[in-house]
């Protein structure tokens, strides 16, 4: 973990968890949305700083993790087809179906393309004319304007051969599904900074009024997670729930207003399954009536597969805040980013898999040590 | 995933009926959709999610958000190699 002094900004940093420890009373539990949020807080050890009692709890808001794996395996049936180049993000390769990961379909001849921009696929189309190429659209708010893009350039200059699987999910539903959950424990919210970019904060107020639980949308840098932090105590302490923005130098109320207009005229909202969470009512995007033609889910017509995470995995219970990485048997035992038995450890972005990569696993181990040392010692 | 790359906006172009332009990286320059940030010009910085910008940022948080997705490593999507269409030489950037 760092310390304080190792921040760039150190003394703002020990100056805001300062005024965290002098105006808290009680202990809170607060959740970072974003899967950036909390690679950066795991990665800077930010919750290690936080005052004792200020729980950060890791939210659902990596897309890699919450692909329902019934997608994954559609994606592969897809991509095995001769007469198909499939193209994706890069962190999607990895991600293992009920049978290998799309690097496997590759090694075995399937036509894998890793794309930057969902723009490259247009290019790969008119090059490639008697190929399919079908695009892996996954993602949050902040991709959907760019796979919008996609279909309706396609449309619009008669590429018949692209279409894209749309495995598209939304923050706010997944926030109130949370509140809604008998078991919750989260009493405050880092929204998500590159989200609220695209759709502004709006839609986040009423939630914020109905359960009384106050939102502040925040940046991925460790002083914004800090200072966001503080936003959401200052409010709980002072009982008022409401909208605020940490991170007004990047966007306003509104959003981008011509990335909305072009979303909501190619997607419209439609129920999605999360991984580890199940089905959340009118959580995700699915492509408009308009737009069949470009869906590859109709035009390959893959059948459901039924699938199922292993029983001894939480990710569901983590997804929610309901519990930590280090509650699960598994974790980094029999579950490593090498062989990811669930949801949180299929990215990098995930909880499980962040908590990983930093070495918690170890430090888990060594508190466990140390406690059954001090148990050895009294007897 | 969902983190957009800021980069300073070298050039500005239309093609195919988009605003499109060339963003600078780092050391990297590569095509972003400018749709949806009609007003950018050249010398603008902005913020870059999966080729399109999306919004604008002022010269001081470019650099600061730039460093901080770099010790996050969370720039890897840069090193995905630019498709080049087929009978182009990747539009405004080859010299
Ligand atoms: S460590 Fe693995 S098995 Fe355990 S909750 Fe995380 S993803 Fe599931």
């Amino acid at each position: 973990m760092k310390y304080l002094d190792e921040y760039r900004d150190g003394k703002i940093a020990s100056r805001i968890v300062d005024e965290i420890r002098s105006i808290q009373t009680k202990p809170w539990v607060i959740m970072e949305v974003c899967g950036g949020q909390t690679h950066s807080i795991v990665k800077n050890g930010v919750d290690y700083l936080l005052p004792r009692g200020i729980e950060l709890v890791h939210g659902p808001g990596c897309p890699v993790c919450v692909t329902p794996l019934e997608m994954i395996d559609k994606a592969h049936a897809i991509a095995r087809r001769p007469d198909v180049i499939f193209c994706s993000f890069g962190d999607m390769l990895r991600v293992p179906g009920s049978e290998g990961d799309l690097f496997t379909i590759k090694s075995e001849g399937g036509d894998i393309r890793v794309v930057y921009s969902p723009l490259d696929c247009l290019k790969i189309a008119r090059a490639n004319p008697d190929k399919q190429v079908v695009f892996f659209a996954v993602g949050f708010e902040t991709t959907a304007p760019a796979n919008a893009m996609l279909v309706s350039r396609a449309k619009q200059d008669g590429v018949r051969n692209v279409s894209i699987l749309v495995s598209h999910v939304l923050v706010p539903p997944s926030i109130a599904a949370i509140l809604q959950s008998p078991q919750n424990r989260v009493q405050g919210f880092l929204g998500p900074g590159h989200v609220c970019a695209i759709m502004g904060y709006r839609e986040y107020e009423p939630m914020s009024a109905r359960f009384k639980v106050p939102i502040v949308i925040t940046g991925f840098e460790p002083l914004d997670i800090l200072q966001g932090t503080l936003m959401v105590v200052r409010q709980l302490e002072a009982g008022r729930a409401e909208v605020e923005n940490e991170y007004s130098r990047i966007l306003d109320r509104e959003g981008n207003r011509p990335a909305q207009k072009l979303v909501a005229s190619v997607f419209e909202i439609a129920d999605r399954k999360w991984r580890g969470v199940g089905s959340i009512p009118k959580s995700g995007y699915k492509l408009r009536w308009e737009y069949r033609d470009y869906d590859a889910e109709k035009i390959f017509s893959v059948k459901e597969i039924d699938t199922r995470e292993p029983e001894i995995c939480i990710s569901g219970r983590i997804l929610r805040g309901i519990k930590k990485p280090h509650d699960c048997p598994a974790f980094g035992t029999v579950c490593t980013p090498q062989h990811p038995l669930g949801a949180t450890m299929v990215s990098a972005e995930g909880a499980c898999a962040a908590y990983y990569a930093y070495g918690r696993h170890l430090e888990s181990k060594r508190e466990e040590l140390e406690a059954m040392a001090s148990l050895g010692g009294a007897a | 995933m969902c983190l957009a790359i800021p980069g300073r906006v070298t050039e500005t172009f239309a093609k195919g009926g988009m605003l499109m332009g060339r963003v600078q990286f780092g050391g990297v320059t590569r095509e972003a959709c400018l749709e949806y940030v009609p007003e950018t010009q050249t010398g603008d910085y902005v913020l870059v999610h999966v080729g399109f910008a999306i919004s604008r940022v002022n010269e001081e948080e470019a650099r600061r958000t730039y460093q901080a997705l770099l010790e996050l490593d969370q720039l890897t999507e840069l090193d995905v190699p630019e498709v080049v269409e087929p009978g182009t030489f990747g539009q405004g950037g080859s010299e």
